[in-house]
């Protein structure tokens, strides 16, 4: 079978016929630096980029269309998949929105203490393999490949626990509607205690490593500056909207779980005159991943020391049934607000489920961030992001 | 504010009567906006300062059943200044669908609004560049209706199992 | 000359001279120097780069230099989901690779379309309808263990290549017990 030409995605732009000293190249789906299949159609100047156009759907796997056709509780190993990096943190918003929708039915009892907990350990856990990952392959990015050896060596760690708490190392299937599917198996709280005194200090290794390097400051220092405004009509959140200063996280402003029971701070973007630091700049939405790790350990130190109460794993029910009617909720993922918008007509599956990804809109800001950087810093803005194409795609 | 003042603001400020608030709703209420007016709602709730709806959390098209001959629009908004949230919804004919776009008031609406076009084959008149996002370019139909089928061959691929 | 002739040892040629086939030499060679593109596509790509790591290890294999472009690399290492979009890609990437090539089949969407195969209209069933594969290794994502299992499957499979016939015949000989005919 011979290769079919992609000229029909080209065709908007051969029609506006580039000029003779324009060069269109594309760069990707198949590309080491753009953390998937991601295309971007660069329309160039020599090194300068005039226009970055993304096109995605390169892994667009029907996950609406398969909800339509599934059960909830079938639902949940989809939801792994689409972030599939923070799986945790996406089973969790899926079984929040669906748990949203059932408290409207006065039957159903809501989740038990000791599944919050665990979903905490979880989620928080994930959010430092997840921020791992992203560390570990913006430097790669960058040109350094040590912080991808030294990620991953920590990441294995998070990924054994994982393994001995739920059986899978990278789509847990963990996180289920009314609560989670398995309890701790013995000694595991003293292996998460464990593994926490052994990261604490590498936080500072790394940022030592990477975060306070020269070549990294001279690449990332100013490079596509988001401001706040642009983030909120962008409608980026997570890191990309803290590193440009603004403190919003769903976990301290609209806590959901039991997260209004932990004490951590929200990290923002800094300026840094002396530096060059600007609010908004790819130094700064890193940086803010970097202490989010550190929250994370000071959030799990908490759930550790505080104990687990007894109980119940999941609340009793038959099927999982929710009321007419539909629900929008948000939680914060690692890489923004995750929101799933259900809409429901009474029976075993939604007849409508809508996932509003961080990631897709965060992605949509590229093509204006770029406009007259160079071909480096874009690799730069995509690790900045931090963009998964399984969830942008679904 | 809650969704049923920010209601009486819309229909005095617009005097239309087709624009409906939905009480019945099992959380929150919605409220239901002709589609002729959804730009100038929009612009309205995002530039006024009390309202300040600076930030379009969802859109998305809903397509409850194969026998209806309406779809839905959903859109969710959201003020960072404020922290208050409001449903909106625009139904739309299945035969010829048109929708003004909003993304002058949020820049997000862009890819929102292909890939409802993409999905659904809602058109978004004013759009910039309504062209498909996730599906290719030469692709025929929209798969999220519930009357679609899928292809048999796509390019010399096989499609089904 | 003649002198130097007449006076090799017979224990100097099991220093200096090893006695061997092309097929096996070849054969050594290829498997053990594969060299990866750079394909991660989905989640399997995630278990693919920690099976890179140094927990897991593929430089031991000789596997350890993924190449970005297609031209360099022996190995195509499907791992992901594999959407008709993409597939045109994959063809034209595979048909830039130079002889000989290997494509591994990583995780079960790029074996079978995996957990997509019953309503993922935009959902490849199977790179195999495409490419031709050589080995596949199952998972939902298969454990880096498993992935080396693949590779190593891969490298007996070379193993048995010969220059005198499609590589397939003494692998399919030696599976089936050397019942021939």
């Amino acid at each position: 079978m011979l290769a079919q030409s992609t000229a029909s995605e080209e065709r908007k732009f051969l029609e506006l016929k580039p000029f003779s000293d324009e060069m269109v190249v594309s760069m990707g789906p198949q590309h080491p630096s753009t953390h998937g299949v991601l295309r971007l159609e660069l329309r160039l100047d020599g090194e300068i980029v005039r226009e970055a156009i993304p096109h995605i759907g390169y892994l667009h796997r029907c996950f609406e269309k398969h909800a339509e056709n599934l059960s909830y509780q079938q639902i949940v190993p989809f939801t792994d998949r689409m972030d599939y990096i923070a799986a945790m943190n996406q089973n969790w918003g899926f079984c929040l929105a669906v748990e949203e929708l059932m408290s409207a039915d006065p039957k159903f009892a809501g989740v038990p203490e000791r599944a919050e907990y665990l979903r905490v350990l979880a989620g928080e856990l994930n959010r430092i393999a997840s921020h791992l990952l992203a560390f570990g392959t913006y430097g790669m990015d960058i040109g350094a490949f040590t912080p991808f050896l030294y990620a991953f060596r920590d990441r294995e760690k998070i990924l054994f626990l994982f393994e001995k708490l739920c059986g899978a190392r990278l789509t847990y299937n963990y996180i289920r509607v009314g609560g989670v599917s398995r309890d701790l198996p013995p000694g595991f709280l003293d292996d998460v205690r464990e593994f926490i005194d052994y990261f604490e200090p590498k936080i500072d290794e790394y940022n030592a490593l990477l975060t306070n390097n020269k070549i990294f400051l001279e690449r990332t220092i100013g490079v596509a500056i988001m401001d706040e405004a642009m983030a909120i009509s962008y409608g980026a959140t997570g890191p990309n909207l803290r590193g440009a200063g603004r403190k919003w996280d769903l976990r301290k402003d609209e806590p959901y779980s039991i997260y209004d029971r932990f004490d951590f701070d929200i990290p923002v973007g800094e300026e840094i005159p002396g530096a060059g630091a600007v609010l908004g700049d790819c130094w700064n939405r890193y940086k803010v991943r970097m202490d989010e790790m550190k929250e994370s350990v000071k959030i799990i130190r908490q759930v550790l020391d505080g104990g687990l109460p007894d109980g119940p794993i999941v609340a009793a029910m038959k099927a999982i049934r929710p009321p007419a009617g539909e629900v929008f909720s948000r939680s914060e993922a690692p890489r923004g607000e995750l929101g799933f918008y259900i809409v429901s007509d009474g029976s075993v599956k939604p007849v409508r489920l809508k996932a509003k990804s961080p990631c897709f809109c965060a992605l949509s800001a590229l093509q204006e961030l770029s406009r007259g950087l160079m071909i480096a810093d874009i690799i730069a803005i995509i690790g900045s992001i931090d963009i998964v194409m399984g969830e942008v795609d679904r | 504010m809650t969704t049923q003042e920010i209601f009486s603001r819309l229909q005095s400020k617009f005097e239309d009567n087709d624009i409906s608030i939905e009480t019945e709703a099992v959380l929150e209420p919605f409220i239901v906006v002709p589609s002729s007016l959804i730009a100038l709602i929009s612009e309205h709730l995002c530039r006024e300062s009390d309202l300040a709806f600076d930030s379009l959390q969802c859109l998305s098209g809903v397509d409850l059943s194969a026998s209806d001959e309406t779809m839905e629009i959903v859109y969710h908004l959201f003020s960072m200044t404020h922290q208050h949230d409001l449903t909106l919804k625009v139904i739309v004919p299945k035969v010829e669908p048109h929708v003004p776009t909003v993304e002058h008031v949020w820049k997000i609406a862009n890819w929102h609004e292909r890939e409802v076009y993409d999905l659904y084959g809602v058109v978004f008149d004013g759009h910039s560049d309504l062209r498909r996002i996730l599906l290719p370019d030469d692709w025929e139909g929209h798969p999220m209706r519930k009357d679609y089928k899928e292809p048999e061959i796509y390019r010399g691929m096989k499609v089904p199992y | 000359m003649k002198e130097a002739v007449a006076n090799l040892k017979d224990e100097d040629f099991n220093k200096n001279i090893i006695v061997t086939s092309i097929d096996a030499v070849a054969n050594w060679a290829r498997s053990s120097a594969l060299w990866p593109m750079t394909f991660g596509l989905a989640c399997c790509a995630i278990e693919f780069m920690a099976t890179a790591a140094s927990n897991y290890d593929l430089d031991r294999f000789g596997a350890g230099v993924p190449r970005a472009t297609p031209r360099q690399s022996d190995l195509i290492i499907v791992s992901g989901t594999v959407t008709l979009k993409m597939a045109t890609r994959i063809i034209r990437l595979y048909e830039q690779m130079p002889e000989p090539k290997y494509v591994i089949s990583m995780g079960s969407c790029a074996t079978s379309g995996g957990p997509y195969w019953q309503h993922g209209y935009h959902v490849l069933k199977g790179v195999d309808r495409v490419i031709p594969v050589d080995v596949y290794v199952p998972g939902c994502p298969p454990r880096p263990e498993a992935v080396l299992e693949g590779l190593m499957k891969l490298q007996e499979k070379i193993t048995q290549e010969t220059f005198n016939g499609p590589p397939v015949v003494p692998f399919l000989r030696k599976l089936l017990g050397n019942k021939t005919a």
